[in-house]
């Protein structure tokens, strides 16, 4: 009958831009269901995609875990997630085709035998949901614990696929902690995965203005010729949280601000606002252009000069008495682990040369922010007098990723019933509280990006490596010092040093 | 916050709107003009609908209302929250200045953005020739308010140009993913095809002419209680594909040699229509070849191109209009159309363009 087959489905059309895309029927497989991040974000992203009409007939969603849970309780467990978490509203029918392909298999990481009862379960599925054996494995569950989990599902033969189906891994960073642990991690995948089924997480990616600083880029005819030495000072690309480490200092110890938030996010979006206009946006061709990016990046002969790094200490943040980072319980006497890290990279290219990158990530900062701001140069000459321009920055062009996503442009205008007197002022776009309703949350589309196998979204190994090569020399440094890093107090913009090392380049932090 | 402003003009409207915007202080980040031909007796269902799209696309939503009042009036409200994305304006025109709606609310329109049409109910045969539809690039309809529904989609048919909508096609959006999905899942060839649902329903029919539009195979009518569509079942030679929905929420999804399988598949409320509708500016090919489709299954043959009257044309068809009413016309009011037209952009040639169909 293969001479029935179409070669292109009829019912779609390019020019049909009002159909979604529907992943087809498939398992997913959560491994870490009990876990924050399962419960307030993946869970209800299943159901979102559900609610949108995104998700297959026949979705299988298969929980493991070490609980004596029934199928009931697991699917009491995601109803509850659903109803607390879930952006879209609540619908009865929704719920009830995805509770039917909802099931639990109790088994420890490390024990065949569970792994067995768990392809017997997928297996139940894929008969009684016509899955076709596409499965999908996510490991919601510390690194440590990847090597038995892929070690088991290879051995139990989960991992090989078969009926023409695909098998898929899903992982959250950490992606190691250094440069040879990072290829330790992907010599273990690698062993059950090839490198296209394997997605890497960087919910950063999955944000819609993440995504919009592609469109602003290379849809308009206005920014790029600006984006680079000529018109470019340098960069500050911050994220900033107002939370300390909240108890998990213990989780968070030798980890710190670069490990956790420098080495993929902030790399991430130094690589998408600096890289060169890819051919396509396909995943090769994106990924072509990041890592070559990547590869310019180097940082500064002087890390003593030019990298800064603090711990907060007790202080007042949003008008509530918060303690400092030793305080921390679980925290150990002998750590040197960062909540605050700045470092300057510069780029060896045409277009970066000359223009440092100021990348900086801290906890208990003033306010929770992430924001990439191009600092322009100063005008070369001004036909005012200097008393005129006292008050005149640089112009800057802003791109907020959160809160409050949008785009500020910042420039000078004339203050109004004065001689001449120019002033600082903020032409706004805010996708605003009307656009950022309704649009998806991250986990939504990276999970349905997964399913439907499509990977630009997804940082490979190799962007992986590049990032902890650019990192590891800052990281090496820090850890010869022997020394804590330098306090800063809870509620403040970093400790002094990072304010020396950038004023010791003639510039300043921005505000965010 | 709602500023009322009796007996106005469209200048005081404005000056009321920029002092307002500048007490709240919201930054404009609108992205487009939603003109709402609302009813008097339907206005709240269709404010709601507006405001609800209006969260996903900040819009200034300028909802007309006709009233049955003799004396030439025009009163305004405007509404403006700091819950509430965009602006609203309600106009209500009494009196002549009800003939000449498009002089009112030229004047009120973004600058550069694109502008959509709405009409809740009761539109006009021909949208484009509409005096307010002619301001509009994308104009929204809904066969299912009128008495007939299918020969309103008919009538809609003929006087099809790039641009029309109607929310019956919007409501087969999920029908159509998912018939799409199956086919993805199951790609063979299908030799016929059926479209299950009451008679008289004109999201049936624009169903089957859609599937006969692009599977080129004979697509047939079968009569059931509805509500809505209740199954479409395609025939290939491996047996029929077939998804079904009896009770308007849950359908069931069936492809040869695989578990039959529920899916949920509701029939949605017009706000989201709306919003849907307003995702995509640009003119829908796919739907007018389902138009055409539709008129061929009808016997009646497919309309010829029509061009797209430029905005600019609108606009002195307005002033003419406003000019031969005479000597009960405002004058002023001719002149501040004119004076809006010479602000106007020149139409941007991308969006009007004619679309060749066969």
């Amino acid at each position: 009958m293969a001479d029935e087959r179409f070669i292109s489905n009829p019912l779609r059309d390019p020019q049909d831009r009002r159909l979604p895309r529907i992943a087809g029927p498939c398992v997913l497989v959560m491994f870490g269901v009990t876990g924050d991040l399962a419960r307030k974000k993946l869970m209800p992203a299943v159901y979102d995609l559900a609610n949108r009409g995104l998700l297959p007939p026949g979705f299988g969603l298969v929980g493991f875990a070490r609980r004596e849970w029934a199928n009931e309780d697991f699917a009491s467990r995601v109803h509850q997630a659903v109803r607390e978490h879930a952006r879209t509203p609540f619908r009865e029918e929704v719920w009830k085709q995805l509770c039917e392909g909802i099931r639990f298999v109790q088994g420890n990481l490390d024990e065949e035998s569970s792994y067995e009862e768990l392809a017997r379960t997928i297996d139940d599925l894929d008969q009684l949901r016509g899955t076709n054996g596409n499965h999908a494995f996510y490991l919601s569950i510390p690194p440590g614990l990847f090597e038995t989990v892929i070690q088991n599902l290879n051995r139990s033969g989960l991992a090989a696929p078969d009926r023409g189906g695909w098998r898929r891994v899903v992982i959250e960073k950490p992606f190691g902690h250094d440069l040879t642990s990072a290829k330790e991690l992907n010599q273990v995948l690698s062993t059950a995965f090839p490198t296209k089924s394997v997605f890497r997480i960087d919910h950063y990616l999955g944000k819609e203005t993440v995504q919009n600083l592609l469109a602003l880029r290379f849809a308009n005819e206005m920014f790029e010729p600006v984006w680079n030495n000529h018109y470019i000072d340098h960069v500050q690309i911050t994220m900033a949280e107002d939370i300390g480490v909240g108890g998990r200092a213990s989780y968070y110890d030798g980890i710190g601000a670069a490990r956790d938030v420098i080495q993929n996010h902030l790399l991430q979006l130094l690589a998408l606002t600096a890289m060169d206009e890819p051919i396509s946006f396909d995943a090769t061709n994106l990924r072509r252009e990041k890592q070559k990016v990547l590869s310019a990046v180097t940082t500064p002969k002087r890390l003593d000069l030019h990298t800064a790094r603090g711990r907060y200490a007790p202080g007042w943040t949003g008008g509530r008495r918060v303690v400092g980072y030793v305080e921390e319980e679980g925290f150990q006497s002998t750590s040197t682990t960062e909540t605050f890290a700045a470092i300057r990279v510069d780029i060896d290219s045409r277009r970066w040369a000359g223009v440092p990158f100021y990348l900086r990530a801290g906890k208990r900062l003033p306010r929770r922010v992430t924001e990439i701001a191009l600092a322009f140069k100063k005008a070369p000459h001004l036909p005012f007098t200097t008393t005129d321009t006292l008050e005149l920055g640089t112009n800057a062009l802003v791109m907020r990723i959160q809160p409050d996503e949008g785009v500020t442009l910042r420039f000078g205008a004339k203050v109004p019933g004065t001689q001449m007197e120019i002033r600082d002022v903020n032409m706004d776009f805010g996708y605003g509280d009307s656009f950022t309703e309704t649009s998806p949350e991250a986990y939504e589309r990276l999970l349905l990006d997964v399913l439907l196998g499509d990977p630009p979204l997804f940082p490979q190994q190799e962007e992986v490596e590049l990032g902890w090569q650019i990192l590891d020399p800052v990281l090496d440094y820090w850890a010869s010092q022997r020394t804590p890093p330098e306090d800063y107090e809870s509620g403040t913009w970093g400790p002094a040093s990072a304010h020396e090392m950038i004023a010791r380049d003639g510039r300043a932090w921005r505000r965010p | 916050m709602i500023i009322t402003l009796t007996n106005t003009d469209t200048s005081e409207i404005g000056n009321a709107l920029l002092k307002a915007r500048s007490r709240l202080g919201n930054a404009s980040g609108l992205v487009l003009t939603l003109i709402v031909a609302a009813e008097q007796r339907s206005f709240s269902k269709a404010y709601t609908a507006a405001q609800t799209a209006a969260r996903e696309h900040p819009c200034r939503l300028v909802l007309v209302v006709k009233t049955t009042g003799k004396t030439d009036r025009l009163d305004a409200e405007i509404h403006l929250a700091e819950d509430v994305p965009g602006e609203v304006i309600v106009l209500r025109l009494s009196g002549l200045v009800r003939e000449h709606a498009d002089s009112v609310v030229l004047p009120l329109l973004l600058p550069d953005s694109p502008v959509v049409m709405w009409w809740p109910q009761n539109a006009p045969d021909a949208p484009s020739e509409d005096v307010l539809g002619a301001l509009a690039d994308r104009r929204i309809t809904d066969a299912a308010s009128s008495a007939d529904p299918i020969k309103t989609l008919e009538t809609r048919a003929l006087n099809h140009v790039p641009g029309d909508t109607d929310l019956t096609w919007t409501r087969l959006t999920l029908w159509r993913a998912l018939l799409a999905a199956a086919l993805d899942q199951y790609p063979m060839r299908i030799l016929s095809a059926t479209v299950a649902g009451p008679r008289n329903n004109a999201p049936c029919d624009l169903m089957a002419a859609w599937l006969e539009s692009r599977l080129k195979v004979a697509v047939n009518r079968k009569p059931s209680a509805g509500p809505g569509i209740t199954s479409v079942t395609l025939d290939t030679p491996g047996g029929p594909v077939v998804i079904a929905r009896e009770d308007g929420k849950t359908a069931s999804y069936s492809i040869p040699g695989q578990p039959r399988r529920t899916v949920a598949l509701k029939r949605r409320d017009i706000n989201e229509l709306l919003t849907e509708e307003l995702r995509r500016l640009d003119a829908d090919d796919v739907y007018a070849g389902a138009l055409s489709s539709l008129l061929s299954r009808e016997g009646r043959s497919a309309p010829t191109p029509r061009p797209v009257r430029k905005r600019k044309e609108a606009g002195a068809i307005a002033a003419a209009r406003v000019a031969k009413t005479g000597a009960r016309a405002d004058s002023r009011k001719a002149a501040r159309v004119q004076e809006a037209l010479s602000r106007q952009e020149p139409p941007m040639p991308k969006s009007h363009h004619v679309q060749e169909q066969s």
